[in-house]
């Protein structure tokens, strides 16, 4: 409760978490306070020409090329960006934890190959990787947000890989074998504990780059395919448009970049609460 | 110090290997089958296997995977399955356009985030420092396409400053450059501020002010060149970021690099193109971090060799 209260207190901090939870109270209300259903193609939703309104009052974001309400399109959008955001990341920082602390408590011929493939995965270029896979893959909801796992967990394997091995060197853990403390009740008693501030800055922070990266590629369209919407493919279905028909690109654009920002800012704000040698910067 | 850069390449080496079978199987992995995408759908069944024993696809995956190392070593990435050309040149002629543009990103992140950074830290904790930290933070937030697409809309669209996409003179650059080093500037100028702020405590600052130095004096002489320091090493590192960022930046702006080149090749399962795309920006990536640290060890030679 410290931590909230700390996070409440930084403005930035604040911003975040408040973009963050007015998305998913949207998202979870998405049923009752949509206008239309979101892949309703709607008679007056075109021009007797057949293009796309404009933000009125009765469609207050406009619609896209196929009469479809954009405002109801973009509030289940959020869902697919936050179940796959959170999923995806979710799977990403376990991935990452358990093997970074496995090779940093075996160390040896085990901890060199984990950590040796780690860096052959960190010299993939992780979208093109994605990219990939996605193709590879016939992409559902649940594929894109384990690609986008596979891409994720590398950058937290290092970290917790590098904090485990500095912990298990430590004093205090010398202690504790000394006193004949098993190897698992270390790891649980002493050592994950020290990781767990690590992991909720990763948990937070990481979910901004994998909303980023799902919106790439259903960008690419090769991520959530329609009629699923998505921020990401509401753009790849209308982008051709974009010059007489921007508010197609701007909307969607805007909560993608309104999302990840919220992430990042709640992420930074936990990542300076928690870790003690930030105290006094800034 | 040769030592060290001798094993730090003998490492790149065995990642590059490492990366070239990991998409090989990946590829291999591909359900769909590359050889009836090149045949075409009249194809008899005939032309189908002979098709396959001309590409060495009906070997065993080791043999397929052993075959395409071996012409690798020798520098022959093998031929496009569709195109018919050898994919180095392919390679070769794709490779100057996504070059430029990242030397372009690489300026408009330099000048957007460090401007932004000494700015920040100069003027820390005021407003202007805040608002610049939240522009540095959409920066990050912003993905590559909506970046892209929203300058397009601005510049070229409604504005007409530059065109609205293509290749060749300086004007068809500065949109893609912006879109792709938009990113980075984010990155750069919160390295920035702190690296500054960091200087900025130091010693030698106060005895330049108490000299009597000017202000300006003090933070473009002073401060700026040490604070870029370590800054400088991160360059390697973007050059693998860019080389994701350039699949999606190249086909907002119809931009003729080896990003395009990739995902035309991905759409049209063309697997000697990804593998040479995915090997040539693996290998960047590496020499990248190497560079990087290599250079750090000479801005900085606090840094212990291990």
């Amino acid at each position: 409760m410290n931590i909230l209260r700390e996070l409440l207190a930084r403005k930035l901090g604040l911003f975040g978490l408040m973009t963050v939870s007015f998305t998913v109270v949207v998202a979870i209300l998405a049923p009752w306070i949509t206008p239309y259903a979101p892949d309703l193609q709607l008679f007056e939703g075109l021009t007797l020409q057949g293009a796309p309104l404009p933000p009125n009052s009765q469609f207050w974001l406009g619609t896209d090329l196929l009469g479809r309400d954009v405002l109801s399109r973009l509030i289940y959008g959020a869902q697919t960006s936050l179940i796959i955001g959170v999923a995806a990341n979710g799977v990403a920082v376990l991935i990452g934890s358990v093997l970074g602390v496995t090779a940093g408590m075996l160390r040896g011929i085990v901890g060199a190959v984990l950590m040796r493939f780690t860096d052959l995965m960190m010299a993939f270029p992780a979208l093109l990787l994605a990219i990939v896979l996605a193709a590879i893959f016939k992409p559902s909801l649940w594929i894109v947000a384990l690609v986008i796992a596979m891409v994720n967990w590398v950058q937290v394997a290092r970290v917790i890989y590098s904090e485990t091995v500095s912990l298990a060197e430590r004093d205090f853990i010398d202690a504790e074998r000394g006193l004949g403390a098993s190897r698992s009740r270390i790891l649980i008693r002493h050592i994950t504990p020290h990781l767990v501030p690590s992991i909720i800055v990763f948990g937070t922070l990481g979910i901004s780059t994998t909303v980023l990266l799902e919106a790439t590629l259903s960008y690419l369209g090769i991520g959530v395919q329609p009629p699923i919407p998505s921020w990401g493919n509401i753009i790849f279905e209308n982008q051709t448009y974009f010059a007489s028909a921007p508010w197609l690109v701007f909307f969607p654009g805007f909560a993608i970049v309104s999302l990840a920002l919220g992430f990042n800012l709640m992420g930074d704000a936990l990542r300076e609460i928690l870790d003690p040698t930030m105290k006094g910067r800034h | 110090m040769t030592t060290y850069i001798c094993r730090r390449v003998f490492e790149a080496l065995l990642i590059l290997i490492g990366i070239t079978f990991v998409t090989y199987v990946l590829l291999y992995l591909v359900p769909a089958d590359p050889v009836r995408q090149i045949a075409g759908r009249s194809a008899t069944a005939e032309t189908v296997e002979n098709i396959r024993r001309q590409l060495g696809l009906h070997l065993p995956f080791y043999e397929q995977y052993w075959n395409y190392l071996s012409a690798l070593v020798q520098g022959n990435f093998g031929r496009s399955y569709i195109q018919k050309t050898e994919v180095v040149e392919l390679i070769r002629s794709r490779l100057p356009a996504s070059l430029l543009l990242m030397v372009g990103a690489i300026a408009a992140e330099l000048i957007l985030g460090l401007t932004m950074g000494v700015i920040s830290a100069v003027r820390r904790n005021s407003a202007t420092d805040q608002v610049l930290m939240v522009v540095s933070f959409i920066g990050v937030s912003a993905p590559q396409f909506v970046v892209g697409i929203l300058l397009l809309y601005v510049f070229a669209v409604l504005l007409g400053w530059f065109p609205i996409g293509g290749y060749g003179t300086f004007s068809h650059l500065v949109l893609p450059a912006l879109t792709l080093g938009f990113l980075g500037a984010g990155w750069y100028s919160r390295m920035m501020r702190s690296s500054m702020l960091n200087v900025l405590e130091q010693d030698f600052i106060r005895t330049a002010r108490a000299k009597g130095l000017s202000k300006a004096r003090v933070i473009l002489r002073h401060a700026v060149p040490n604070a870029l320091l370590p800054i400088i090493a991160m360059i390697g590192i973007d050059i693998g970021i860019f080389m994701s960022g350039i699949v999606v930046v190249e086909s907002v702006f119809g931009w003729p690099g080896i990003g395009q080149l990739a995902w035309q090749a991905i759409q049209r399962v063309d697997i000697p193109i990804i593998m040479g795309v995915t090997l040539v920006a693996a290998c960047s990536i590496v020499l990248g971090n190497l560079v990087a640290d290599i250079v750090a060890l000479f801005v900085d030679p606090r840094i212990k060799l291990r």
